[in-house]
């Protein structure tokens, strides 16, 4: 079963196609202009594909990476604005939110940081109470303890509530253990799509003498050479290896580092 | 109760060091036959680990027979590891503690003890 799935064509997105089960935290990963945001419009409705479809069962809350509010509204107004334009509006989760992160009603949107301003959006987000949950980068402007904190209160509610949350970030080596599902996008393409940990294990990066072929079976992602040495970093689901190479794994960086490389 | 630390920048997959940590504390004697794992809510919520990668780690820790899912209550160790008794643990973390710190006034750094470590474990020092 899945609660979204796409297969979709657009300027910049090309027969990106994936379902995700309900539940399930996914990461959109790409490099600047590789369709991230593109993809969570037309997830979102806001963008027509050109061809192919969407589907998502349920309701579905989108906070876009600019944070669209009405700069003279108070935040209090904020809340009631979310009341009055959605048909299921959940304000105590709402104002809990806004309550964790001390957030004062009273103030303009227009009069807060960058930070208070996330959590307005995210506390307007999850008010409505959405089954499915797109938010472009939406630790941007966070600092590193209150990107922790706000991951942590996500993953909650993605527990308590069953919501299923798809984000795109640019911070790597912020994914592990939060994202269960990496889309990696380059150039409008799905690259890789795959669990995170099963990627990780997956992939294993093999150093030894210059060689011309890789050292095992599998598929390349990337081959480097050196004068006198050469590495793979092999598909091969964790094939050991014999002296004089060796093998070890690598960081989800590194992964998606040499997979943008290879697209180039 | 063991809190659960990932580290995420690390290849090694999130789930594998949930479990790793849990063996660990099993070990050190902190996990005994009877005690309860945290929640899959509490680990969410406090190490920011997604519900998934939790149960994934339970799962494999009872796969492994170390531990069991009761219906309803939560998922209790099971078996115990390491052959040690608390009273011989002791003395050798002290010994191995003042070790330690003879290594790091030496200039080690954990990677280097680390590395020596496993050297000596593997007998490659003889």
């Amino acid at each position: 079963m899945s609660v979204v799935a796409a297969d979709v064509s657009k300027w910049s997105l090309r027969n990106v196609s994936f379902e995700l089960p309900p539940g399930s935290v996914t990461a959109i990963v790409g490099s600047n202009g590789s369709g991230k945001t593109t993809l969570l419009n037309v997830l979102a409705g806001h963008l027509e594909p050109e061809s192919g479809h969407t589907s998502i069962a349920g309701r579905v809350a989108y906070v876009a990476q600019h944070k669209p509010m009405y700069k003279s509204f108070k935040v209090a107004n904020v809340l009631q604005f979310g009341r009055r334009m959605n048909e299921v509006w959940d304000n105590d989760r709402a104002e809990q939110w806004l309550d964790r992160y001390r957030i004062p009603r009273k103030l303009q949107i227009e009069d807060l940081s960058g930070g208070q301003r996330t959590h307005v959006v995210l506390a307007l987000a999850l008010g409505s109470r959405p089954d499915v949950l797109l938010l472009d980068e939406p630790l941007a402007e966070l600092d590193p303890l209150a990107r922790r904190k706000v991951v942590r209160e996500l993953l909650t509610e993605v527990n308590d509530n069953g919501m299923t949350l798809i984000f795109s970030t640019h911070v790597v080596a912020e994914i592990g253990g939060v994202a269960d599902r990496l889309l990696l996008m380059s150039n409008g393409r799905l690259l890789v799509d795959g669990e995170t940990d099963a990627l990780l294990e997956e992939h294993v990066l093999y150093t030894g003498p210059h060689a011309s072929k890789s050292p095992v079976e599998g598929p390349v992602v990337l081959a480097k050479h050196g004068r006198s040495q050469s590495s793979y970093l092999v598909r091969s689901g964790g094939t050991r290896i014999d002296e004089p190479w060796t093998a070890r794994y690598v960081t989800l960086e590194e992964l998606v580092v040499a997979h943008l490389e290879r697209g180039q | 109760m063991v809190e659960f630390h990932v580290d995420r920048g690390s290849g090694f997959p999130a789930y594998l060091q949930l479990g790793q940590q849990v063996r660990e504390a099993m070990r050190l004697g902190w996990l005994q036959p009877g005690d309860r794992l945290p929640t899959v809510r509490d680990v969410v919520a406090t190490s920011g680990v997604n519900a998934n990668t939790v149960l994934k780690a339970y799962r494999e820790l009872e796969l492994a027979g170390l531990v069991e899912a009761r219906v309803g209550s939560g998922t209790f160790v099971k078996a115990s590891l390491g052959s040690a008794a608390p009273e011989d643990l002791d003395p050798l973390r002290v010994t191995f503690a003042a070790w330690v710190a003879e290594a790091r006034s030496a200039g080690l750094e954990d990677e280097d003890i680390y590395a020596l470590v496993r050297e000596v474990l593997s007998g490659g020092a003889q």
